[in-house]
């Protein structure tokens, strides 16, 4: 009883993280079609700048109110959206639209490798530190064990991240017509959309949401080179399960991947290396397109 | 241009590029019987691109290949290159034939990455078993040429020559696979699947054969990648070495068989010099490489040859 | 088609050629290739500090004069020093062609380098193909020579065996009890023959303790929530973790947070390289080694070495402004023992620049000081070092602000390492035969 309840707690724990880092793999790949490799840098960038920020938040004396760093995680990852989003999209991305899925996947690892020094030459190749917010809420007991409050502000994060990019997509007049973008870009354009601010739109969020995947798991980690390559690889498995393009897919496609995790630790650790492959092969074999996906009507 | 048979093309193309063994340097050698050896590996996804589908784990069988040669060299001392590329490429074959008919229903991104899947599991379990070096690996000898066991330069100059063979002949026969009945449905595949299947040809079976030939090349690159190198670890499975192929196959475009092995060399020599000229950014450097080539040549290095050949008609 | 096919290889190959120009040092000069991190998770925590401590003992070598006997001449016996480096991310394929490229288009006079132990697997063959002299200076795997015999290539650091059984032996001496134990080590071959040999040794010296639960995180994992649960879950007597880096660094934090330290005794393998960038968030009483008597461990042992640590240890301070860990020490001793070696081998060749079988010669079986201790080229017929070892506690100074090690316990060489011919995995089962303690 009180292992299942351990696995399970660790299993959400790991899934609200994995869920805010691949959402907005699966939003950019909705409506731009693109399987963004170069979300792995924006994780990692959205790291390196919080770390950065909330460095300087308590360098210029935040220490009197340490849960404005809170905001300083935010910000960062604002920040990178705003800056590398437009960069991305208009400056690179755009001129592929409509390409092969696959020539863009390559697209987009070169823009990783590319982050990959950029990132060194910014900040070095030391890590960086911000472990203020991460024991700032304090210790939650649950049953033998301790867990860190954070972990389940991130979880709150993950639910907040979740309701709201489904709320815009369903409830909103923004989300209706991005929803249009996504069945066609082409009739929505003819019908007035402005598709290239929506496509601008939908990237800068993705771009956001991978920032604050990166920025949540900073104060629990050490910054170093070489985060992003580890991130993409499960955020990639996560969408797949989840269906591309899908939000609740995400959501499932984490809870799937985190609980079965959690279980796999506990239970048998020797398999906690392929359990994510496993998953994703098994859920592939049954449902082609993944859990959520859209069936597609073939074009004669 | 005149239209030469296959086999004089074949024949030109051997003469010419195993005169390299007599004028390249020692590391250009290796480094070209390298690029050849993953350029198989490659042209087994040109064949699958050219249906329009590219397979994102063919580290697989680039894997596999190297890992039966180096398993069947160390267990029963087997050390003929004929011999352990014929055995690497029959289990390259069996598996093939069991993951093909799976894969043949998928498309696009979903084929790609149920593909890296398949490679990561076996990335995954060859990294859990510590008997065989896990992820440190494991060593082979250097090959036997039919009983022959040349050292320093003629060593390399034969493994050069034998991959030299394997990738013309490998060249021509897909050559000829590609004009045939079978390739050409796989061509009109990538255009539109439907139509091929209300003519009564069957997708799921050609995609079958093109996964099985890629199969079959890829573990006969593998076989000779590991016999060049000396050293096969599970990296050969990881994705990022699938994704070089993938970017090879992209560079050369699916119009060309020669393209191929030119892109591979391109790449390896970039990377090489990129190495050693940035050692801090040589990363940095590829990337703008990969860019530009997928933006100055969107169909490939094949379609300059199209073209040309267009203009010449 | 073909047409493009020839353009394309002749151009290729032209373009090789073209490029494949003179490279070859000159007599007054000794070029080292160099392979080291620069990218990826083991550029900071080895990669960049060995570098760092090799390009500052290359430019006092070349300057002459700056280090005490027998390290006072200029360059190696007088030759100046030039290096190329090689950043080692990109798997052992690429390492291969790059060794390659390094000996034969380069033309280097020896290599130094290799800190994975795929990589180090992978070159000492081609090394031997290519009669190219090769020190591998950090990477721990002792297969390297277990497995294989090589001519031209050696190890100027004490393979990883070493790690664990100081640990267990540190165990031993403090009278630590020890009903219980589990492990967190990273899912690839140096964190599962980490494991391997510390509950090898573990057998030896605590038959009794039971082992609870091993587990294996991917490497890189970042996340450790789950594991760190399976461990407090557990509550073993103590944790083993030879997690470096990142790795270690978010699993320490991830650690402490949740009070794993409180529960069970946490014990490092190689945690001293941490540190630096970890300072108070290092929780007191880890039980850590560094792989050697490097770092803190170095710089408290004082002895006969004091002068040439101390020179090194404050130029690295002056240079880079944190004290040098680990992967400096490993460079040094590789740098400090080829120094040695090129002027063995130009005593004996009437002060020629050596050739790759002279400087081998030279280096079989060699012995000399080095910041970490004595090295001595003792095992695989006079190819594989050993080293002394050290493992000491955290302890947090308030009044400096800095980490301390203290209890520091020093293993001589051939305690922890095992003697010549037995392979150091029967070593641990036959219970450590011929180590030779005080």
């Amino acid at each position: 009883m009180d292992l299942i309840a351990t696995i399970l707690v660790d299993g959400l724990i790991y899934a609200g993280w994995l869920f805010i880092v691949s959402v907005g793999l699966t939003l950019v790949f909705g409506v731009l079609n693109i399987l963004n490799i170069a979300h792995g840098s924006l994780y990692a960038i959205g790291a390196y700048a919080s770390a950065s920020l909330v460095g300087a938040y308590f360098a210029a004396g935040g220490e009197a109110f340490p849960f404005g760093s809170y905001l300083a995680l935010i910000l960062a990852a604002v920040l990178v959206a705003v800056v590398l989003g437009p960069l991305l999209e208009r400056g690179l991305l755009r001129y592929f639209y409509g390409r092969d899925e696959v020539l863009n996947v390559l697209v987009t690892y070169a823009v990783f490798l590319i982050l990959e020094d950029v990132m060194k030459l910014i900040w070095g190749v030391n890590p960086y530190f911000v472990y203020e917010p991460y024991t700032l809420l304090g210790d939650v007991e649950i049953g033998p064990l301790f867990y860190v409050g954070y972990d389940f502000a991130v979880i709150a994060a993950a639910i907040i991240v979740g309701l709201a990019v489904w709320l815009t997509l369903n409830r909103t007049q923004v989300g209706k017509v991005v929803l249009a973008v996504i069945h066609d870009a082409e009739i929505s354009q003819t019908m007035g959309v402005n598709v290239k601010r929506i496509y601008l739109g939908a990237f800068m969020a993705g771009a956001f949401l991978a920032a604050l995947g990166g920025a949540l798991t900073a104060p629990m980690i050490s910054v170093t080179p070489g985060l992003g390559v580890n991130v993409i690889i499960v955020a990639f498995a996560v969408v797949i399960i989840g269906g591309l393009g899908s939000v609740p897919g995400a959501a499932i496609g984490a809870l799937m991947v985190g609980i079965s995790r959690a279980a796999s630790v506990h239970l048998v650790p020797e398999a906690e290396l392929f359990i994510i492959y496993f998953v994703m092969a098994i859920v592939l074999m049954f449902r082609p397109e993944g859990l959520f996906a859209k069936t597609q009507a073939r074009k004669i | 241009m005149m239209h030469l048979p296959v086999y004089v093309s074949a024949i030109i193309a051997f003469v010419l590029l195993a005169a390299g063994s007599l004028v390249l340097p020692d590391w250009a050698m290796f480094l070209f019987a390298m690029a050849l050896a993953k350029g198989l590996v490659c042209l087994g996804i040109v064949g699958m691109m050219r249906g329009g589908v590219v397979s994102f784990g063919q580290g697989l069988y680039y894997c596999l290949g190297a890992y039966t040669a180096t398993l069947v060299a160390n267990s029963f001392g087997v050390s003929d290159i004929f011999l352990l590329t014929l055995i690497s490429a029959a289990v390259c074959l069996a598996v093939g034939l069991v993951f093909g008919p799976l894969l043949s229903s998928y498309r696009g991104i979903f084929f790609a990455m149920l593909s890296l899947a398949l490679s990561m599991v076996l990335y995954g379990t060859l990294s859990k078993m510590s008997f065989i070096g896990g992820t440190d690996g494991l060593n082979i000898g250097a090959p036997t040429f039919l009983g022959w066991a040349p050292e320093g330069r003629p060593l390399q100059t034969a493994l050069y020559i034998y991959v030299v063979a394997i990738v013309v002949i490998a060249g021509a026969l897909m050559r000829i696979y590609f004009d045939s009945e079978q390739g050409l449905i796989t061509l009109a595949m990538r255009d539109n699947e439907l139509r091929v299947e209300y003519l009564g040809a069957s997708v799921r079976h050609v995609m079958t054969y093109n996964y099985v030939f890629g199969a079959l090349l890829g573990g006969i690159g593998g076989t000779i990648a590991v016999l060049a190198l000396g050293h096969v670890d599970p990296e050969f499975a990881f994705w990022t070495t699938s994704g070089e192929f993938v970017f090879v196959a992209i560079l050369a475009g699916y119009l060309s068989v020669p393209a191929v092995f030119v892109a591979a060399i391109i790449l390896e020599l970039v990377r090489s010099f990129s190495n050693l000229y940035f050692p801090n950014t040589w990363q940095l450097a590829l990337g703008i490489f990969l860019l530009i080539v997928i933006v100055a040549l969107p169909g490939g290095l094949g379609s300059l040859i199209k073209r040309s050949k267009e203009t010449d008609t | 088609m073909i047409k493009k096919h020839i353009t394309g290889a002749l151009g290729a190959a032209l373009l090789a050629g073209g490029l494949a120009g003179p490279a070859a040092a000159q007599d007054d000069t000794f070029k080292i290739g160099v392979i080291t991190f620069l990218s990826g998770q083991a550029a900071e925590s080895f990669g960049v500090p060995a570098w760092n401590g090799g390009k500052l003992l290359v430019d006092m070598l070349n300057e002459g004069g700056k280090l005490p006997a027998p390290y006072d001449t200029k360059g190696f016996g007088g030759m100046n020093i030039e290096v190329v480096v090689i950043d080692e991310a990109g798997g052992a394929t690429k390492q291969v062609q790059e060794f390659r490229n390094l000996v034969q288009r380069e033309e280097v006079d020896a290599v130094v380098g290799y800190v994975s132990s795929g990589n180090c697997l992978a070159v000492p063959p081609v090394a031997d193909e290519l009669k190219a002299f090769t020190i591998l200076y950090d990477c721990g795997t002792p297969r390297v020579f277990e497995d294989g015999a090589f001519e031209y290539v050696f190890r100027t650091a004490a393979h990883a065996t070493m790690d664990n059984v100081s640990l267990a032996r540190y165990l031993k001496s403090r009278d630590f009890d020890v009903p219980s134990f589990a492990g967190l080590n990273q899912d690839y071959a140096w964190g599962q023959d980490s494991w391997a040999d510390f509950t090898g040794a573990m057998k030896q010296l605590y038959p009794d303790a039971e082992v609870k639960t091993a587990l294996f995180p991917k490497f890189g994992a970042g996340q450790y929530g789950t594991e760190i649960s399976a461990l407090l879950r557990e509550r073993p007597a103590l944790v083993h973790s030879s997690n470096w880096g990142g790795d270690l660094q978010g699993f320490l934090i991830q650690a402490t947070a949740r009070g794993l330290h409180k529960r069970s005794q946490v014990v490092l393998a190689a945690g001293d390289h941490v540190i630096p960038q970890l300072g108070n968030k290092m929780p007191d009483g880890i039980f850590l080694g560094a792989r050697g008597v490097n770092g803190l461990a170095a710089n408290a042992r004082g002895g006969e070495l004091k002068e040439l640590t101390d020179t090194l240890w404050m130029a690295y301070e002056d240079e880079y402004d944190t004290f040098p860990v680990q992967a400096p020490f490993r460079m040094w001793q590789a740098l400090l023992g080829l120094k040695t070696a090129v002027e063995k081998a130009m005593a004996d060749n009437g002060g020629k620049k050596p050739t790759d079988e002279e400087l081998a010669a030279a280096m079989k079986g060699l012995s000399w000081d080095a910041p970490s201790g004595r090295i001595e080229m003792m095992l695989a017929d006079g190819h594989q070092a050993i080293q002394p070892n050290a493992i000491g506690t955290t302890k947090w100074n308030e009044e400096t602000g800095k980490m301390e090690l203290v209890d520091v316990e020093y293993y001589a060489a051939r305690c922890v390492n095992p003697p010549a011919g037995i392979k150091s995995a029967d070593w641990l089962a036959q219970g450590f035969p011929g180590a030779e303690c005080d």
